[in-house]
């Protein structure tokens, strides 16, 4: 068989090239190796700590008691639970509609004046320090209504999750084939039919991330609530189921008993206990830092197992 | 009742300032099946999305001239382009199935039009989908996802979806070039079936599937100006045994492509 | 070039059917010249021969099958494969002719031709001049030679009808030569069919260069077409 020149070419160094790609290659492996380990050790680092620090804080009390007096023993964080479900509630009912109409209107008129000012206002929104969204909302509606609220530090949220969801929503319904489109137009349906229909549930494993993405951030935000929902250390719905519903209150009165006071959130808690001297406080707050870690895990599984569950049943 | 089921008239189809097709004069016949073959880039998909205007959804697009169905003229502002399309309905090169189960695939255009009554749909699904040769296949498992099927049982499904509207004429552009053979001959074999009550135009690039397939055959090709012209227009077996066009023959023959 | 495979096995095809049209043409002489001479061996060799012209028509069909099968001729490309099929079909059945002329020499054996061969060498050498230029027009697609030729056949019939009248004549004055009279006859009527199937040839060209299938007439046509009607 005869040679090429090719062959001839590359026959002279045949040996040392592989010895010399082999020795790089192991090489190479272990840096990134070695540099992936160095990058983990900080997460694992900080997950077990948390668990070492808060891990004997938790205990049925700690979840279902309100807490006790500075310098008594015991108590829980009831109260913070309960704030962070309410406010965490309210904003998404605030931020998820207009965030996913917006993004719907963005996606379908991308050149439009108004398509262009919403994806440039929303980049700036994301930009924005949550301290400062804090303190516009208590200019708007903490001073109006003379008192902090769990609807305020609802509103703060919302606008920080806003920017989040409008810019998945969007990337995901920017991301479903036109001819899935083409093919609903084509049978005779309108826009708005064809984006209900087709274009959202198709968007859907997407979007959904994006809700719960933005959830699990503003769950864990501190700065807005500082001055909008400030803290207490009552168990609101409590009080109204100990306190009975009165015969003439309706559910909107029920309801707005609950989000118009100031309530707690479990960074907020966190923040509070943290600064206090006492040790009992202390490990409290390390308790809720271990809570709040678990409850992004817990984001993430969920998020997953459902996008999984979701796409097993597409696939038939 | 005239055989003339749709035609267009000195049509120009303009993108921007683009001009796409230029005077195009093309009639197509009653219960018949029409292609319309040429090489890449001739607008061949232009013309067929004008007869539904679905070029309607390109932004710069315009169309100048007529399309007639049944006599009246498509191509004006006052007309409800949503019963044009439900007339004249379209299967896709990609089988684009939505993300929903088989059953509601086929039923989401009768929702449309406002049809709810569980039996109605139903005898609607099976209706379809035994036209389109897919009923067999699909029967014990409607509620599965659209998505699920093979290739060649997605794009029957379109089809079904199609018909479940019972338009007047199916648009099919290029419905077999992402198939394999056998799925290629299941549709031509059920478009063969239902042109007896449908009006069929078909684009391919496959010239052998158009002398298979069609009655008439219409010949595109690209003229100086890059704008598509029709060159042609015959008897299918006229236009594959004795073409009157060289261009259409150097086609034909492969001698151009 | 596009397709230039398919365009180079068209080639080799037309090249093919020229070679038979060459062993054709030489058994036509080839059978003729033996009975001239009375030459048995060479007309055994003739008969011999007739089964490599089989062998090569179908060799030739068979490529032909496979060129349709795998390459979708459309339009002229069809025209032009099917006419081929038809053509060397034709060619067969003059190299038949030829065998039977072949055949009759032996069958004569020892008696000694009736009269000396002058009108039949003539019917032969026209014969296949018409289809030598017949297949040169097929392989150029020479339209005009291919609906000029025909006309030609005229000499042939002529000289056709000449022989006829002879041998009549010498069955009249001797009718024991019948026999003999008979096989020149049978003769002479082959290579008057050699130059009908070179019309064959010639409209199939025609065909191929136009998609139009006409039959070209030809004055033996007209003169019994007239009669007909006359008597209608």
């Amino acid at each position: 068989m005869t040679v090429t020149r090719f062959q001839e070419l590359i026959a002279k160094n045949q040996v040392a090239h592989s010895r010399r790609r082999r020795i790089t290659n192991a090489v190479m492996l272990s840096v990134t190796g070695l540099l992936t380990l160095l990058a983990l050790i900080p997460l694992f680092w900080i997950i077990g700590y948390v668990i070492y620090r808060g891990g004997p804080t938790l205990n049925w009390d700690f979840f279902t008691q309100l807490p006790r007096p500075l310098g008594v023993k015991g108590g829980g964080i009831l109260h913070s639970i309960e704030g962070t479900i309410i406010i965490t509630f309210l904003a998404c009912l605030f931020a998820i509609p207009p965030g996913v109409l917006a993004a719907f209107y963005a996606a379908r008129n991308p050149n439009t004046t108004l398509g262009i000012a919403l994806r440039f206002s929303t980049d700036v929104l994301a930009g924005i320090p949550s301290i400062v969204m804090g303190l516009f909302v208590y200019d708007l509606m903490v001073v109006p209504m003379k008192h902090f609220s769990a609807l305020a530090g609802g509103v703060a949220l919302a606008i920080l999750m806003l920017p989040t969801i409008i810019r998945t929503t969007e990337e995901m319904l920017k991301l479903v084939p036109h001819t899935l489109r083409e093919g609903s137009l084509a049978l005779g349906a309108p826009e708005w039919k064809t984006s209900l229909s087709v274009l959202f549930p198709a968007a859907l494993n997407g979007i959904v991330t994006g809700f719960l993405l933005a959830i699990a951030r503003a769950a864990g935000e501190t700065a807005p609530l500082l001055f909008t929902a400030l803290g207490n250390d009552t168990f609101n719905v409590g009080l109204i189921v100990k306190g009975g519903v009165q015969a003439h209150q309706n559910i909107f009165t029920i309801l707005g008993r609950i989000v118009n006071q100031p309530v707690d959130s479990l960074p907020l808690t966190l923040w509070k206990y943290a600064q206090q001297p006492y040790p009992e406080r202390i490990s409290q707050s390390w308790g809720v830092a271990l809570i709040l870690m678990i409850f992004v895990l817990l984001t993430e599984v969920v998020t997953r197992l459902w996008i999984e569950n979701r796409k097993r049943s597409m696939q038939g | 009742m005239n055989n003339e089921k749709m035609q267009t008239k000195n049509l120009s189809v303009h993108y921007g300032k683009f001009r796409a097709l230029t005077d195009i004069n093309l009639t197509v016949q009653t219960n018949k099946i029409t292609a319309i073959i040429g090489p890449s880039g001739c607008g061949k998909s232009t013309l067929l999305r004008s007869f539904n205007r679905m070029n309607d959804l390109t932004p710069s697009a315009r169309m100048d001239g007529e399309i007639l169905l049944d006599g009246e003229n498509i191509n004006v502002s006052g007309v409800d382009v949503v019963d044009v399309r439900r007339r004249v309905g379209m299967v896709f090169q990609r089988p684009n199935p939505f993300p929903k189960s088989i059953h509601d695939n086929v039923t989401y255009g009768p929702r449309l039009y406002g049809i709810r009554n569980k039996r109605d749909l139903d005898e609607i699904v099976e209706k379809s989908l035994k036209q389109a040769a897919l009923w067999d296949e699909v029967k014990d498992k409607l509620h599965q996802s659209g998505l699920s099927l093979s290739g060649g049982q997605q794009q029957r499904l379109c089809i079904a979806r199609a018909l479940a509207v019972e338009p007047e004429v199916i648009l099919m552009d290029e419905p077999a070039s992402a198939l394999d053979p056998i799925s290629t001959l299941k549709i031509e074999e059920l478009m063969h079936d239902i042109v007896k009550d449908y009006t069929i135009i078909i684009v391919t690039h496959n010239m052998q599937q158009a002398a298979r397939v069609s009655d008439y055959t219409a010949m595109m090709m690209i003229d100086e100006h890059r704008s598509g012209r029709m060159i042609e227009f015959n008897d299918t077996n006229v236009i594959f045994t004795n073409p009157k066009d060289k261009r259409t023959e150097d086609y034909v023959t492969g001698r151009f492509g | 070039m596009l397709r230039k495979t398919f365009e180079t096995e068209i080639k080799q095809v037309k090249d093919e059917v020229l070679l038979l049209g060459s062993m054709v043409e030489q058994a036509i002489i080839g059978s003729v010249e033996s009975l001239k001479k009375r030459d048995l061996k060479a007309s055994r060799q003739i008969l011999a021969n007739d089964i490599e012209i089989n062998k090569k028509r179908f060799k030739i069909e068979s490529q032909l099958m496979i060129l349709i099968a795998t390459q979708q001729p459309m339009a002229h490309d069809l025209r032009l494969l099917a006419s081929t099929m038809e053509i060397i079909s034709e060619l067969e059945r003059m190299g038949d002719y030829a065998k039977g002329i072949a055949n009759i020499n032996l069958r004569m054996g020892d008696q000694p031709l009736l009269k000396p061969l002058i009108d039949v060498p003539r019917m032969a050498q026209k014969g296949v001049d018409m289809l030598h230029r017949a297949l040169t027009a097929f392989v150029n697609e020479d339209v005009d030679t291919a609906r000029a030729l025909p006309r030609e056949d005229d000499e042939v019939d002529a000289l056709y009808n000449q022989v006829y009248h002879e041998l009549m004549l010498f069955v009249i004055q001797d009718p024991k030569s019948i026999e003999r009279a008979n096989w020149l006859l049978w003769v002479a009527h082959n290579l008057e069919r050699v130059a009908d199937r070179v019309t064959n040839i010639c409209e199939r060209t025609v065909f191929i260069a136009t998609g139009e299938m006409v039959e070209i007439q030809n004055t033996d046509d007209e003169f019994w077409k007239e009669q007909n009607s006359t008597d209608a």
